[in-house]
């Protein structure tokens, strides 16, 4: 046997014999909520959520060069929507760039798959008008569409909307660190500008 | 009117007398027939705790052979009361523990009285002691009960939730640890101005109230410098 | 300027090894570092009251990750090979360690194979665990952490001293010069504000995240019916490490596994909330296997006992297994508070290290089981709700005890169980105490009893007991 199948037998092994008479754990119980009360605006309370974690919010397509700033060069993912490409900005699209090429970008412009309003978070799994990870990342602004259809209350919402197998990124604000006194200071390696332009109308 | 049987534990039993007669007065007053049980000595929460297992459960045997009989037994502490219900059924199988009853839960939920006719013309900070809070669940039961004296002036305490630094054998083992969390305790109750310091068990009173008399003598000052301790039962038992 | 930093390691001062009542003493005597810890614990305690709050779900929430970590833990062997060969079917090599050695040593090999001696490192209790970074330094490989308050304490030559911020145990002021000293291109003029030192890490690591060739991480949930693995941060290194490498390798202790992806739902309302006291982390990532063209090609897994299955075995301190390293019952704790964590002389401090080093290494940590006052606060806030006070009686009833104080046990329990000599020995303790009576307390008393009078009297007994005032009213 090699040594990694004799771990591997052995750790299986020891779990077994400590689990010896174990038998089944009780049932789990799943009395939480998994939606929020209805009637609930959860628009407005992701909006709250958002600014709370010192996230810009716009409202509607035409604030998508605002929301860019003045940012000249921005990456996009090649299946970004052709109508949201709004501003002065070059829009580059991402045909495998090189980690200096996005070095050299000011912002990065994707749409998401799915935002929560409870938390402020706002989900991404490399699907349609997300592109792949390292483009919302290595820039340090990223400007991010959500539609209407994508807003949900509650976390357990959320989650099947995603692809489970997907490489995913959770955003909740812009880079932050609660480890200096345990006080939450924005800003460290990931994007230290995150805009949400909402398509809410 | 039933008749209850006072558990009035090894620490009050040796030190402080004080409380488990307020509690007869309290018991009493509302008409109930007091038995105490005098072959009574101790929960065995100090041996359980200290982690000799076999110990305490040769003298929870014995409180259950001491109180198997009784449908409800009142104890002015919620620790041992704690140590009851949550130990002894792992500890004897016994579930003796559902019929202890810290004095608050026996005079709200049992009795079913919050204003037991006392009078107490004093300022009072109140000390929710760890184990009746978080183990029992206490909740505000005593404050409630307090709330309800007559004349009495309540104080909130700073940091009232954090621990006195007893712990049992922790005062101790790790004395200077325990010793270090005592220090913020008395600051905290000395801030409130209070004439007394009360809570639900005697030997947080007994570890806080050592605190507060070692302060007074450090600072050889004449005035207090901090406020008495007492059981909250002696307050409720209190007619001046 | 002196090249001497005016700073010192807290663990330099801390004895690790010592038995954690005299550790416990040297870090009360350090006043900043008591300052520090009351600070921040004091911060962070109203913040994760606030976010627990704010959920009317909250209790359901502990219960049912109770009883999912539970059920894990009943189910550990089948929900391991379910990971594995969900993992390995989506492109991932798992690897299993007996052991912090074998760990380190797969680690240290995949390294090399990548052709790196170097590694960036996302923030990981588990590899702390097993002593990686030390393990590379021995075999000429070097491993930068990434996470700031890894990096402060890297930087400090320091130790951790908390399971979320290691370097809580500094203030401001302390990071400042940390950096200004050791870093080597800080930024001239580095002010003490918070957003000017994490300016200052993001300078100092950008250049590495984006050249390395090779990042170990943790994880804080390794999925089975996906094969997935999970990491929750905040800054971004987490991002930069588990994305822009070309070789991952992820060290996961085998009791962060979820039966379900969406039991995240459960998980990522408690976490975030119990630790930073946020709604949600800035950043969580999911990966699946390595996906072409989107982040490592090469996604090492490697599986870790080190101990767990010696804790899983023990059908009360089992539970401990189901801790997902929020650190909240730190934050706390009362003694945690006052001695920080360098005084537990484990990589887990804390109420969850006091029940956790005794298991996961048996018979080195005895003294740890009794570094608490068993308040209960930790329980209280455990969103897993690990019975902590439960279990640290449980271990004190395991382990071994010192003659004398067994033998005055013992005494008490011989007097205790008969009500006569009770009595007898209250008679004894009164006649005893005449000579206090007027006084009405004692200040100093023969060891051990000096241990108490050491800050605080002790009352005598009373001339009249209650079993006299009984018998009395009773004629």
């Amino acid at each position: 046997m090699t040594a990694r199948s004799t771990a591997r037998e052995e750790i299986l092994a020891r779990m077994r014999q400590a689990l010896d008479g174990a038998g089944a754990a009780p049932g789990s119980p799943r009395a939480y909520r998994r939606l929020l009360d209805a009637g609930t605006d959860i628009t407005a309370m992701l909006i709250d959520r958002l600014v709370d974690y010192k996230a810009n919010v716009h409202h509607g397509l035409a604030a998508i060069g605002a929301a860019l700033g003045g940012a000249q060069r921005v990456v996009v993912p090649a299946d970004l929507p052709a109508d949201w490409r709004i501003g002065g900005a070059e829009f580059v699209p991402d045909t495998g760039l090189s980690t200096a090429d996005l070095d050299g970008m000011d912002a990065v412009l994707t749409g998401c798959a799915a935002a929560v309003a409870v938390s402020g978070t706002i989900m991404l799994d490399t699907g349609a008008a997300q592109g792949r990870r390292a483009i919302t990342l290595v820039p340090d602004h990223h400007v991010v569409v959500v539609r209407r259809e994508q807003i949900v209350g509650h976390l357990a919402e959320a989650l099947p909307m995603l692809d489970p197998t997907a490489p995913q990124t959770w955003i909740s604000g812009p880079s932050a660190t609660s480890d200096i006194e345990l006080q939450r200071v924005e800003g460290v390696h990931g994007p230290r500008r995150l805009d949400v332009v909402l398509l809410d109308d | 009117m039933p008749r209850v049987a006072l558990f009035i534990t090894c620490v009050n039993d040796a030190l402080f007398p004080a409380a488990p007669k307020a509690v007869v007065q309290i018991l009493e007053r509302l008409g109930y027939d007091v038995d105490f049980p005098e072959a009574q000595t101790c929960c065995g929460q100090m041996h359980a705790n200290s982690g000799y297992k076999q110990d305490a459960a040769t003298l929870a045997s014995a409180f259950e052979t001491v109180f198997g009989d009784y449908d409800a037994i009142v104890t002015p502490s919620g620790s041992c009361a704690a140590m009851a219900r949550d130990q002894y059924p792992h500890l004897i199988g016994s579930d003796i523990g559902d019929h202890v009853y810290e004095l608050s839960e026996f005079l709200i939920d049992v009795a079913g009285v919050e204003d037991v006719g006392a009078r107490f013309p004093h300022t009072v900070t109140y000390h929710p002691t760890c184990h009746g809070t978080r183990a029992l669940g206490l909740g505000d039961k005593p404050m409630r009960l307090l709330r309800a004296v007559e004349d009495i002036e309540l104080v909130d305490l700073p940091a009232a939730d954090q621990c006195c630094g007893f712990g049992g054998t922790f005062a101790l083992k790790n004395s200077e640890v325990s010793s270090a969390m005592l220090a913020d305790k008395c600051r905290n109750a000395a801030a409130t101005g209070a004439e007394y310091l009360a809570a639900a068990d005697n030997s947080c009173l007994t570890h806080i109230g050592g605190g507060i008399s070692r302060l007074q003598h450090t600072a050889g000052a004449a005035e207090r410098r901090g406020p008495r301790p007492i059981h909250y039962a002696e307050i409720l038992a209190s007619t001046a | 300027m002196s090249a001497e930093p005016s700073f010192v390691p807290a663990a330099s001062l801390i004895p690790a090894d010592a038995p954690f009542p005299k550790a416990a003493k040297v870090a009360l005597g350090m006043p900043q570092l008591r300052k520090n810890l009351a600070h921040a614990t004091g911060t962070i305690r109203a913040k994760r009251a606030a976010v627990a709050g704010e959920l009317d779900d909250w209790e359901a929430l502990r219960d049912a990750a109770a009883a999912i970590k539970a059920d894990v833990q009943h189910r550990l062997p089948e929900l391991a090979v379910e990971f594995e060969r969900n993992a390995t079917a989506a492109g991932a090599h798992v690897h299993w360690a007996r052991d912090a050695k074998e760990a380190n040593e797969i680690a240290a090999r995949l390294v090399r194979e990548a052709g790196a001696d170097d590694v960036v490192k996302v923030k990981s209790m588990a590899t702390q665990e097993i002593e990686l970074n030390e393990h590379f330094e021995a075999v000429g490989l070097k491993a930068y952490e990434t996470d700031l308050a890894e990096l402060i304490v890297q930087l400090a030559e320091d130790k951790p001293s908390h399971i979320l911020v290691p370097a809580i145990h500094y203030n401001r002021t302390q990071i400042r010069e940390i950096f200004d000293q050791k870093m080597g291109d800080a930024p001239a003029g580095l002010t003490d504000e918070p957003a000017a030192l994490a300016e200052a890490a993001r300078l100092h690591l950008r250049r590495r995240f984006l050249s390395a060739k090779v990042a170990v991480s943790g994880a804080n949930f390794a999925v089975a019916e996906t094969g997935s693995l999970v990491v929750v941060e905040s800054e971004g290194n987490g991002r930069m490490c588990l994305t822009m490498p070309e070789t991952l390798i992820s060290i996961v202790g085998i009791e962060k596994l979820l039966p379900r992806f969406t039991d995240l739902e459960v998980f990522m309302q408690l976490l975030p909330r119990s630790s930073t006291g946020e709604r949600m982390n800035p950043y969580t990532s999911v990966w699946t296997g390595s996906r072409g063209g989107d982040g490592p090609k090469d996604v090492h897994v490697i599986l870790l006992d080190n101990g767990r299955t010696n804790v899983l075995a023990d059908e009360v301190g089992r539970q401990a297994l189901s801790c997902i390293r929020c650190s909240a019952c730190l934050n706390v704790c009362p003694v945690y508070e006052r001695t920080g964590g360098h005084a537990y002389g484990h990589v887990y401090p804390g109420p969850i290290g006091a029940i956790l080093a005794p298991q996961l290494e048996p018979g080195r940590h005895d003294d740890l089981p009794y570094a608490s006052s068993l308040c209960g606060a930790c329980y209280e806030v455990c969103p897993v709700k690990i019975n902590i006070p439960e279990v640290l009686v449980h271990l004190r009833q395991q382990g071994p005890h010192q003659a004398g104080e067994q033998a005055a046990m013992r005494a008490a329990t011989a007097v205790m169980a008969r009500p006569r000599l009770w009595r007898a020995a209250l008679r004894g303790a009164r006649l005893g105490s005449m000579p206090w009576r007027r006084k009405g307390f004692m200040r100093r008393l023969p060891w051990p009893g000096s241990r108490w009078t050491v800050s605080r009297d002790l009352p005598v007994p009373p001339k009249e007991d209650f079993r006299d005032w009984w018998k009395e009213r009773g004629r």
